[in-house]
């Protein structure tokens, strides 16, 4: 069986990272891919299919059934090891650090599945890095928002021009020593008291 | 001095109160260290991320460390048990149905694990029930399997051919019972009340009865982590045994609930553990009972680690298939269970710890002072529920015995 006819089965409940996964597995060639959301429909997935490897995120709280199932399992009949190799530690390290877990049929020669492992292990991390990509992104847009209605507020009280105010906030911050948006922030929590609105209802 | 950080993973269980008690009343500050937590999703990631070196230390079932000295587990997991995180603390709760056939048989009586284990067999002959029944455990090697395990095997049952057990996490115990895909389950607390308050679940029974003062969890420590700071070690066995004795104080127990419901911890509401803290269980019936020593976080030596323990624990691996039989492995798990390390810890306390390692368990019907260093230690009753009784020198005959019942 030459090593891209090894199929694998990925179980994530989050269906992008899942897919980012299927993605690089099928453009390294791997055409024999399926993914699983639960665990419940991988269990009778492997009764019928016997993977050659199983990928699975690590923080899934059902693992320990998956495991289970393995060890239960009297159809699957190769006992399914951890990870490439049980010496291999290096690659159980990058593993877990990178969040992916993953199981073998025993016996199969490490070099021809380390290749899957590796691409989910860059696959895991790639996904994590755009997750905080977004978050930091997203964090970005809300400060934005903040700072634009501390802007609208000095103009509207002190008939500031748009560069003027945004000066004001900015020199503030640094005499302070604090961050831009915080001062926003305060700006936005003393106007709502003084005219006893909800900071996050005044605009 | 420099505080040492210990980083330490737990799983949002009651028995995790110990760890969490230490750092969140500053016993490890006490004693020098600083207990970094991390709470994780399953039982395989504790094993994972201790062998890869992210934990210096662990809250682990019993099981997993004796499975890891007798080489069973998928991946090495080089670690000891100098400290045990209490004795008892589990239940098993039945479906509404399944209690409903249990008492019209007539033999029901309250937690009886004798009298309502042969309720069970005789359903289970009667073969009027729509299943074999399913009963789901939170993993393969735990007390919980073994404890159910050693019950149903008491009452004349084949755990492997009259019932079926599977692996469902604690948390999803109450719902998977709920939807009918188990009909029971043994589980630590609140998941088993937490059954019974939504009406979906009765208690059978519980582990204090099956097996009096018997072990739970267990604090597992990296092996090279002991090796490379010994004295780091004691400082967190010091820290964890006077936050046990804190645990054990009844008047603590609103204090331990207020802790241990945050959502850093075990996420529940509030009051949900008070009841559990307070030994407080409905029986099969409805009845509510006080039970004595139903979970003992301190009291009796609850964390002393008894290499009698681990040996009972390997004992039945070997009873039910899950570990082969060697007087080489018996030494191996035996010499995992590091009482030394308690006793060094501990002696400059004034600590009452045993003398012994190993006792024979099940001998003691009532409660028996025994050699300590401070002679005013009281242990038992630590009596199995069929009365028979574990040598841990005999460990060989034991086993044997109870295939032959088989």
């Amino acid at each position: 069986m030459p090593t891209l006819a090894l199929s694998v089965l990925v179980i994530d409940e989050n269906e992008m990272r899942a897919s980012i996964i299927e993605d690089g597995l099928r453009e390294a060639g791997y055409a024999n891919v399926e993914i699983i959301r639960d665990i419940a429909g991988a269990a009778q997935h492997i009764e019928n299919h016997a993977p050659d490897v199983i990928v699975i995120d690590i923080e899934n709280p059902k693992r320990d059934m998956l495991e289970a199932f393995f060890a239960l399992s009297r159809s699957v009949q190769r006992p399914i090891a951890m990870f490439v190799d049980q010496s291999d530690s290096f690659s159980i390290e990058a593993a877990v650090e990178a969040g992916v877990s993953a199981y073998v049929v025993d016996g199969l020669r490490k070099e021809r599945v380390r290749p899957i492992l590796e691409m989910a292990i860059s696959r895991f991390r790639a996904f994590s890095r755009l997750q905080s990509d977004l978050q930091k992104a997203q964090s970005a847009l809300e400060d934005r928002k903040l700072i634009d209605r501390a802007k609208s507020i000095l103009m509207r009280s002190h008939g500031y021009g748009e560069r003027e105010a945004y000066e004001m906030l900015r020199r503030t911050a640094m005499n302070k020593g604090v961050k831009l948006v915080d001062v926003a922030q305060s700006l936005l929590t003393a106007e709502s008291l003084l005219t006893n609105k909800d900071p996050e209802e005044s605009s | 001095m420099t505080v040492h950080t210990i980083r330490a993973g737990f799983m949002p269980l009651l028995d995790a109160c110990i760890l969490i008690v230490a750092h969140e009343k500053g016993f490890d500050a006490d004693e020098g260290i600083r207990l970094q937590l991390h709470k994780e999703t399953s039982w395989a990631n504790i094993r994972d991320r201790i062998s890869v070196g992210h934990f210096d230390a662990a809250h682990m079932l019993g099981p997993m460390p004796v499975a890891a000295s007798a080489g069973v587990l998928p991946i090495p997991m080089d670690i000891c048990v100098p400290f045990a995180m209490g004795l008892g603390g589990n239940a098993i709760t039945v479906s509404r149905e399944m209690a409903e056939a249990l008492r019209q048989t007539g033999m029901c009586e309250a937690f009886d694990p004798a009298r309502n284990g042969q309720a069970l067999k005789l359903l289970i002959d009667q073969n009027t029930m729509p299943r074999r029944p399913v009963f789901a455990v939170v993993h393969p090697y735990s007390g919980h399997n073994y404890e159910l395990r050693y019950w149903l095997a008491g009452c004349a049952m084949d755990p492997d051919r009259d019932v079926e057990i599977i692996v469902i996490p604690p948390v999803m115990m109450p719902d998977a019972l709920r939807s009918g895909h188990i009909d029971g389950y043994c589980a630590g607390e609140p998941w088993n009340t937490v059954s019974v308050e939504s009406g979906y679940g009765h208690i059978l029974t519980v582990k204090s009865k099956i097996w009096r003062s018997s072990p739970e969890k267990v604090l597992g420590v990296r092996t090279q982590f002991n090796a490379d700071h010994p004295e780091i070690v004691e400082a967190l066995i010091r820290a964890l045994y006077s936050a046990a004795r804190w645990c054990d104080e009844a008047a603590n127990s609103e204090e331990i609930d207020d802790i241990l419901q945050r959502p850093a911890y075990l996420d529940v509401p509030a009051k949900t553990l008070l009841p559990v803290l307070r030994g407080d269980l409905a029986d099969i019936f409805g009845v509510k009972h006080r039970l004595n020593g139903f979970f003992i976080p301190f009291d009796r030596a609850a964390t002393f680690p008894w290499r009698s323990h681990a040996l009972w624990i390997y004992s039945q691996m070997v009873r039910w298939g899950h570990a082969p039989f060697s007087q080489d492995l018996v030494k191996r798990v035996s010499a995992t269970y590091r009482s030394d390390i308690y006793r060094n810890a501990l002696k400059g306390m004034g600590a009452d710890i045993p003398s012994a390692s190993l006792k024979v368990e099940g001998a003691l019907t009532a409660a028996s002072a025994v050699g300590s260093t401070r002679s005013k230690l009281f242990l038992g009753p630590d009596g199995f529920f069929d009365g028979t009784v574990f040598d841990p020198d005999r460990i060989k005959d034991y086993v044997h015995s109870q295939s032959q019942n088989r």
